[in-house]
């Protein structure tokens, strides 16, 4: 009877996807009839091909696409190879999940407030250490090559693909073939690089995919860490799309079938490094070497999470600073005087889009849970687990977001619908789902099958053993899967942006609108509310089931 | 490029009269301009969707200010839509104009000149004449101030609502700049000699595109080109000294050129930390406001170039398909008031210069009005009144588009 759950789920994510692709590639060929444009030609690609900096701008995101999975993953790895079961593993796994409700953008301010030429480290340094009475003319943020935005991709996506291997690594069961490999005198950390990577690569394939489009097609850190003469090309898609000069909307699609095609060419390089350290692998386990490399190895992985934990702390910390700080010439280390009027000049124009935040993520959020449920919940009585097919849910993330919500305004500018509340809300369902499953689905199938049983024995029907024995049973990860569901969709840009079409803002969307304008403070006082809101759903999912349960000892074993 | 933007102009013009003979001309004339008392009760309990540049906090607080007002006395609902350019809402309604959406619009009421008035003007895209008959309109006394109705040479015709008055200024930080250069050609030669010290906005942000037109203003020496529409022959000719300029000062820019601030504020900040001692402002009053936020450091100075500087009035407009122009126009007509002028004037608020005549007021409403003028911050009456004509709005795009094909990707 639920079976109508997996197709909804199915139709839902694939339908617009997928429709949306293909709408969006219709006027980059000239067919547009909105515009009064019926026949076909290529002149939209013509024009593509002259903007100047073009190529510049594939590249970058070509560049941030490769590099930033593949130095992520291998610090992730390196990382998981030297630390796990160490005390600082301990207190990782704890951070792992507030790092990753960091959202993106608030993350990409505080770095760019920690890292550029007056930024709150040149100020700590300064001049005591490099004798700078002003700022030093170097550019750092906004950087040609996009360094500096590699490096802010890099510092969310390690969490992102930490969470996920941890998530994978206990069905490996890691500790035991690590102690084979080291009874056969290797290293601990050479030990796991060679029994368990390789096992464990598979397993997180589709979400470093998900990053590398990611990476190479994200808008709104690129806004704001981004280059900018020229930008990469995801910004200048957004741009045409939002020129008054509605004929650039086909210069738009052209640009982002480039996109699509970039980020297919960024997976298809990612492919062949696969090839290649497949090679290398099997070269390097051939060897037998058992202890070479490992000081660097473990070096190497220590330190990056403390690294990377460091560097999101410093960009807290600058956002913090600048969010109270009154006037702070260069190069004071600290705000002359403290203040709150940035809070209180904030206030009033934080409520709509707080409010409008508030209830797109709760909806899409519900929505979400109920359709994940309902189509869990098929799977099990249907006894056809894993029916739903994995590279579906993936969809939204694999698929360039800009492309596709391109094509879905596309078709409500065919129908003549108008952007609304709802129309935002189903933009975020999208994204929402996928996560919202892949947290949630491994709990659920994994519960045992016999309370279920028992209380069918006892009677009860199957309503009601899903009421009164799963949901119960399941309400800690159910809550955080709303939490993780709910932290996406508060740093959601592009949907709320292209299919609110500016008439329903967001925190995100209000506070990525700022770069253009604001002072540090306001943006810092932004951000701060932005980066506070996934904080507080995480924290009542850890603390509801607590008190909940807090007369059954027992509930805290099951998790 | 130029074949590019050509073609595409071309092609716009045939689409835009397609669109026009194909839907039936739909714009609500119900509404009695010259009645104002029935405009005030048609306008009760509506929601005016104002879409405004959204990038200056100060203007969006005034704003929420202007919203409780209407609120209380007019039960109008306003909505400020911050836009990072009004560009943006033009091509909003050309697409509504599009689907054919021709009383449903999504904008009430929008804050525009130049260029985005021209086109939705030529269009006829807006409604009206409404501005003129606006009670409070006569306070900016039309007839002796001839802007009030000419918005980049191209006449209003009530289209559009006063709302403030605009002109470019240079600050520089007294610190680190003792003698600062008085025009555009001595700005080149002393950034030679002090390389870093100055850069500006990239165009298309407006301040970025207003300090191309104060150049090649003062480079062609007002060349009278600049007062008509632009073409490719002229742009040509009069812009050449243009590109020979900038191409000598980017490499003495702040980053060596590499990078622009991508707005007004972002430049102030630039200031504000020290990373530059000169700077340029559209608000003749921006240096003194941010000395008293202290986002500028109190050594900050404000003046006008010695041959005067580009000066403009910006407006309010009504969208042709407009769902609530009655309420849209109460809004343009209290933002016209003694009272909103005199507190968007004031500096502990908006800090804008006002479109009503001062002088044309009685003792009481001019005492309403903070004279900024003692103030060591900003730049003098005197100054202020070296003022230089907006070229004709075609230029602006054109500008920009050309700026952005030679330095966008170097």
């Amino acid at each position: 009877m639920l079976r109508w759950a997996s197709y909804s789920l199915i139709l839902l994510l694939a339908a617009p996807i997928l429709l949306g692709t293909f709408i969006a590639s219709l006027p980059a060929f000239g067919y547009f009839p909105p515009l009064g444009s019926t026949e076909f030609s290529l002149d939209p690609w013509r024009d593509l091909f002259e903007v100047p900096g073009l190529t510049r701008s594939v590249l970058i995101s070509l560049i941030s696409g490769v590099l930033t999975p593949l130095i992520a993953l291998t610090l992730v790895f390196l990382y998981l190879a030297s630390a796990t079961g160490s005390k600082l593993d301990l207190w990782i796994r704890r951070l792992v999940s507030p790092l990753l409700a960091f959202p993106h953008a608030a993350a990409a301010f505080g770095l760019a407030f920690l890292i550029a030429p007056s930024g709150l480290l040149s100020r700590i340094l300064s001049p005591g250490l490099t004798g700078w009475e002003r700022p030093p003319d170097l550019l750092i943020v906004n950087d040609t090559w996009g360094f500096s935005l590699l490096f802010g991709l890099i510092v969310k996506e390690v969490p992102f693909l930490l969470l996920m291997s941890l998530s994978a690594l206990p069905q490996l069961k890691p500790r035991q073939r690590v102690e084979v490999a080291r009874t056969l005198g290797y290293r601990p950390t050479i030990a796991w690089l060679k029994v368990i990577a390789p096992s464990l690569y598979p397993l997180v394939r589709l979400p470093v995919i998900a990053v590398i489009v990611f990476a190479s097609a994200t808008v709104d850190v690129a806004l704001i860490l981004g280059p900018t003469l020229p930008p990469t090309l995801s910004v200048r898609i957004l741009t045409w799309f939002n020129d008054p000069d509605l004929n650039l909307r086909f210069l738009a699609a052209a640009g982002a079938l480039l996109q699509l095609g970039t980020s297919m060419l960024a997976i298809a390089i990612w492919l062949a490094l696969e090839k290649l350290c497949a090679a290398l692998w099997r070269f390097w386990l051939a060897t037998g070497n058992r202890d070479s490399g490992e000081r660097l190895a473990f070096t190497v992985g220590r330190s990056a999470m403390p690294i990377v934990l460091m560097v999101v702390a410093g960009s807290l910390l600058a956002l913090l600073t600048n969010a109270f700080a009154g006037p702070w010439r260069f190069p004071s280390a600290l705000p002359s005087a403290w203040t709150i009027q940035h809070w209180l000049n904030s206030m009033q124009d934080l409520s709509t889009p707080l409010f409008n935040t508030l209830v797109i993520s709760v909806l899409a959020t519900l929505l979400a849970l109920l359709l994940v449920i309902a189509t869990l919940e098929s799977e099990r009585q249907s006894g056809n687990q894993k029916s739903t097919a994995m590279w579906l849910l993936y969809l939204p993330l694999l698929v360039p977001q800009l492309v596709f919500l391109f094509g879905i305004i596309v078709m409500t500018e065919f129908v003549g619908w108008q952007a609304n509340l709802s129309l935002v809300i189903f933009g975020h369902l999208l994204f929402v789902l996928p996560y919202v499953f892949l947290s949630l689905s491994e709990a659920y199938r994994q519960l045992d099958p016999r309370w279920s049983q028992v209380a069918s024995t006892l009677g009860a029907s199957q309503l009601r053993t899903f009421w009164r024995i799963r949901i119960p049973l399941l309400l800690a990860p159910c809550l955080t899967a709303v939490a993780i569901g709910m932290a996406i969709s508060i740093s959601l840009f592009l949907p709320t942006q292209l299919l609110g079409a500016g008439r329903v803002t967001t925190i995100t969307s209000e506070a990525i609108a700022l770069t253009s304008g604001a002072s540090r403070n306001l943006i810092s006082v932004w951000a701060i509310v932005q980066l506070s809101l996934p904080m507080l759903g995480f924290m009542a999912a850890l603390f509801i089931p607590k008190f909940v349960w807090h007369n059954r000892s027992g509930m805290f074993e099951t998790r | 490029m130029a074949q590019l933007k050509a073609s595409l102009l071309i092609f716009r013009i045939p689409l835009l009269l397609v669109i026009w003979f194909s839907t039936p001309l739909a714009t609500a004339q119900s509404l009695d301009v010259s009645d104002w008392s029935s405009i005030e009760q048609q306008a009760r309990g509506k929601t005016v969707y104002f879409n405004a540049w959204g990038g200056e906090p100060r203007i969006n607080s005034y704003l929420n200010w202007v919203a409780g007002v209407l609120d209380e006395r007019f039960d109008i609902n306003l909505q400020h839509v911050k836009v990072s350019d009004i560009a943006t809402a033009v091509s909003k309604i050309v697409a509504e104009r599009q689907a054919r959406n021709d009383s449903n619009g999504s904008i009430d009421l929008l804050w525009i000149n130049g260029e985005n008035f021209a086109s939705l003007k030529e269009n006829k895209l807006l409604f009206g004449p409404w501005a003129e008959k606006q009670p409070n309109f006569n306070l900016v006394n039309a007839d002796r101030f001839p802007e009030m109705r000419e918005d980049f040479t191209v006449a209003t015709d009530g289209l559009e609502s006063p709302w403030t008055r605009s002109q470019l200024v240079f600050y520089y930080d007294k610190q680190w700049l003792t003698e600062p250069p008085r025009t555009i050609e001595q700005i080149l030669n002393w950034s030679r000699e002090n390389p870093g010290e100055f850069t500006y906005p990239r165009p298309p942000a407006f301040l970025g595109s207003t300090f191309l037109k104060q150049a090649v203003l003062e480079l062609s020496n007002k060349d009278s080109a600049l007062y008509s529409p632009v073409t490719d022959e002229e742009f040509k000719r009069v812009t050449a000294a243009l590109w020979d300029y900038l191409d000598a000062l980017h490499p003495t820019l702040l980053r060596a050129g590499r990078y622009f601030p991508n707005s007004a504020a972002e430049l102030r900040r630039l200031m504000g930390d020290g990373e530059i001692s000169l700077a340029l402002a559209f608000n003749p009053n921006e240096a003194l406001l941010s000395v008293r936020t202290g986002e500028l450091p109190q050594s900050t100075r404000t003046y006008v170039l010695q041959d005067g500087t580009i000066g403009n009035v910006s407006f309010l407009a009504i969208p042709y398909n407009a769902q609530h122009k009655a309420a849209a126009m109460i809004t343009a007509n209290f933002l016209l008031s003694i009272e909103a002028q005199a507190r968007a004037s004031d500096p502990n608020y908006m800090g804008s210069t006002t479109v009503i005549s001062i002088e044309d007021l009685d003792e009481t409403a001019r005492g309403q009005f903070d004279p900024l003028s003692s103030e060591l911050t900003t730049a003098s009456p005197e100054e202020l009144s070296r003022k230089l004509q907006e070229p004709h709005p075609s230029w602006t795009p054109a500008l920009e588009r050309a700026w952005i094909q030679r330095y966008s990707a170097r």
